[in-house]
């Protein structure tokens, strides 16, 4: 029986998303800004525990709603985000990418209270489709290739995923979300379905390449909820799993490095993504209640900082038409609301110390501490203090200071501002206060993030990378290129690899011919010199039986049968 | 401070060059005034290593360089022109 407990509370969100392109103009901002608050109400009303349960084929026991603090945690969240995505986007975004947009969040925060792994696969598709969508509302022909390639990505990654639950399912009689460790092929693939999704090696180039082609207001719903809905994933199914902390701190250097080469301001927000996602990878796979508990808070602080980011960017974008940054620079005055809100962001993805970043990304290091991960301790203190340098400073440094680009756009809309008023707000309440945070955690937290001699090291370390920035800056000047990341791979190299195997086709065809050619030559050739020639020389008959044959050869074929006849008689 | 050839339009407080260089003497006051502070608070280092004065600041820096060389290196390798992937991507 369907009882009202066992409704997710991602059905409001699909609701509104139906209502959206219904609505008129007055109504639209009201049902846009109602649905994430009613989501959220709903959210805190899922106790703890599996919320009932429905037989599925007879065998399986579907449970739609499962509550848990971590769950409860990422849910709201998500519908925190939708909220502000929704205020910043409402008047600039089309009603498809608004709609688009309502049901892929939907879909995140219906794999939070996924309690099985049939209910998680079909959100996680759900994720897949629409946030395709959005990538495609970016308009642009651009944008649609891009979107060609997310889709093929994730879609791929759904398969995989599928086929690993399809084995953990046959091989256990369970579709229980449950923690396991990658030990067999089923395992296996579900871990690389859902590090797919997380942008980790080697395709995360997926993020960067989908992420800055989608429009003004998409790329600030994309930055939030795909790479962290792995994250929850990883969690609820991986913790502990050692291979994520190799995987993790590849991430963030990968992130960090190409970051530092990109010229275009939104897809440095999108490396900075793979970046913040490794560190929370690499929490899960150290695995301990500290480190869970960071990578859940972590995420909770990144998604609310990377959107603000992506506001930023995006009012920068909307007002100059331009996110390159040897276009932009100088923006500071006649943005200077827009520049505030840059630099609290990028003081919180760099962990600056009365920030949100701090009080989370410390956890991450404590755990290691902790475990007396010395490796993976130094990796991790030196990526905070490349995020500074990649995301902290280089993203407003060149756009909104450098040089005069001679541009003097109006500052952002109000319904944007106060959006990013919100994610700031949120972003320094939770450096200031992370008690607040710290009691949504899945374990209870004894962890004090500040105390003297720590925030003295961070904030040399941090400041020193500022030094190294403006040393080096001769070495960072922007050109206008692009690097080549692993979408080489299938953007290029796949098409380099069919050239090649259609010129070895044609070779091999080719020769083929030549051999074929040679070999009639050569067995007319034969046939002339032994079977005798055409009856004429312009003779249509060329078949050899249709020949006039020399009566040598006849009388020896005759006398060399009748010698096999008499032969095979005596036999 | 002010450069006569300099158009008074391009003259926004922040970039004039006393400005600039009123930043760069309070910013390595900054950066001093958290070295200095390791002479009042303790450092604390986990393995060792971390436990030498100015540890932070120096580690910060070498990394970044580091980093930044390595970004170098690697974008003689992989950078493109812009347009790299062009129109023809779409066939």
């Amino acid at each position: 029986m369907i009882v009202i407990e066992m409704l997710s509370p991602a059905l409001i969100l699909i609701v509104a998303a139906v209502l959206i392109p219904l609505a008129n103009d007055r109504i639209k901002p009201i049902i846009i800004l109602l649905a994430p608050l009613l989501t959220l109400a709903a959210i805190w009303q899922i106790e703890d525990g599996v919320q009932g349960s429905v037989l599925f084929l007879d065998y399986y026991m579907l449970e739609p709603v499962e509550g848990s603090p971590l769950r409860r945690l990422f849910a709201t969240v998500f519908a925190i985000m939708v909220f502000f995505g929704g205020l910043f986007a409402y008047r600039i975004a089309s009603w498809h990418e608004l709609s688009a947009a309502f049901v892929y969040a939907a879909g995140a925060i219906g794999v939070c209270f996924a309690g099985d792994l049939i209910t998680l696969f079909l959100y996680w598709e759900l994720m897949a489709i629409f946030s395709t969508v959005i990538v495609w509302c970016g308009g642009t022909p651009g944008a649609r290739d891009a979107g060609i390639r997310y889709a093929i990505m994730h879609l791929l990654g759904g398969v995989v995923l599928k086929v690993g639950i399809e084995g953990v399912v046959v091989a256990t009689g369970s579709i229980q979300i449950q923690p396991m460790l990658a030990t067999d092929f089923s395992t296996w693939m579900i871990l690389i379905g859902i590090l797919i999704n997380a942008a980790a090696p080697p395709v995360s180039a997926w993020l960067s390449d989908a992420y800055p082609e989608s429009s003004v207001s998409g790329s600030v719903f994309l930055s939030a909820f795909t790479t962290k809905t792995a994250v929850l994933a990883l969690l609820l199914l991986f913790p502990g799993e050692p291979i994520l902390i190799g995987v993790g701190l590849y991430m963030i250097m990968h992130g960090i490095i190409f970051a530092l080469l990109e010229n275009d301001a939104r897809r440095i927000l999108a490396y900075s993504i793979v970046n913040q996602v490794g560190f929370m990878v690499c929490a899960v796979g150290i695995g301990t209640q500290m480190a869970l508990n960071g990578a859940a808070a972590h995420a909770f602080a990144h998604i609310i900082y990377k959107a603000l980011l992506f506001m930023c960017a995006g009012v920068v974008l909307y007002r100059t038409g331009k996110s390159r940054c040897t276009d932009l620079g100088g923006l500071y005055r006649t943005m200077p609301f827009t520049t505030i809100c840059a630099i609290i962001g990028a003081l919180s993805i760099s962990g600056f110390p009365l920030t949100s970043g701090f009080t989370t990304k410390t956890m991450i290091s404590q755990a290691a501490i902790d475990e007396g991960y010395m490796a993976v301790y130094f990796l991790l203190t030196a990526a905070s203090a490349g995020v500074f340098l990649h995301a902290g400073i280089k993203f407003p440094w060149f756009v909104f200071f450098q040089k005069d680009s001679g541009l003097r756009p109006k500052d952002a809309p109000f319904n944007m501002k106060l959006a990013m008023i919100g994610c700031a707000a949120i972003c320094i309440i939770i450096g200031v206060f992370p008690q607040l945070l710290y009691g949504l955690l899945p374990y209870e937290v004894a962890y004090e993030p500040y105390y003297p001699a720590k925030v003295v090291f961070y904030l040399q370390l941090l400041l020193f990378s500022g030094l190294a920035f403006f040393v080096l800056l001769p070495l960072m000047k922007r050109t206008l290129t692009i690097s080549l990341d692993t979408d080489w791979v299938w953007r290029r190299g796949g098409k380099l690899l069919a050239n090649l195997l259609l010129k070895a086709i044609d070779r091999f065809t080719a020769s083929k011919d030549r051999i074929g050619t040679k070999t009639v030559t050569t067995l007319s050739y034969l046939t002339n010199r032994y079977l005798g020639q055409p009856h004429k020389a312009d003779s249509e008959e060329k078949s050899v039986f249709a020949r006039s044959w020399t009566i040598g050869t006849t009388a020896l074929w005759i006398s060399g049968l009748l010698s096999a006849y008499v032969l095979a008689f005596y036999l | 401070m002010t450069d006569p050839n300099e158009k008074q339009s391009d003259d926004h407080w922040l970039v004039r060059p006393a400005t600039i260089r009123n930043i760069w003497i309070v910013a390595i006051g900054v950066l001093l005034l958290t070295l200095l502070a390791e002479f009042f608070i303790p450092t604390k280092g986990y393995f060792g290593i971390d436990d030498w004065p100015g540890f932070g600041a120096f580690f910060g820096f070498a990394c970044c360089l580091l980093m930044v060389l390595f970004a170098k290196a690697l974008g003689a390798l992989l950078k493109r022109d812009a347009d790299y992937y062009g129109g023809d991507d779409r066939d």
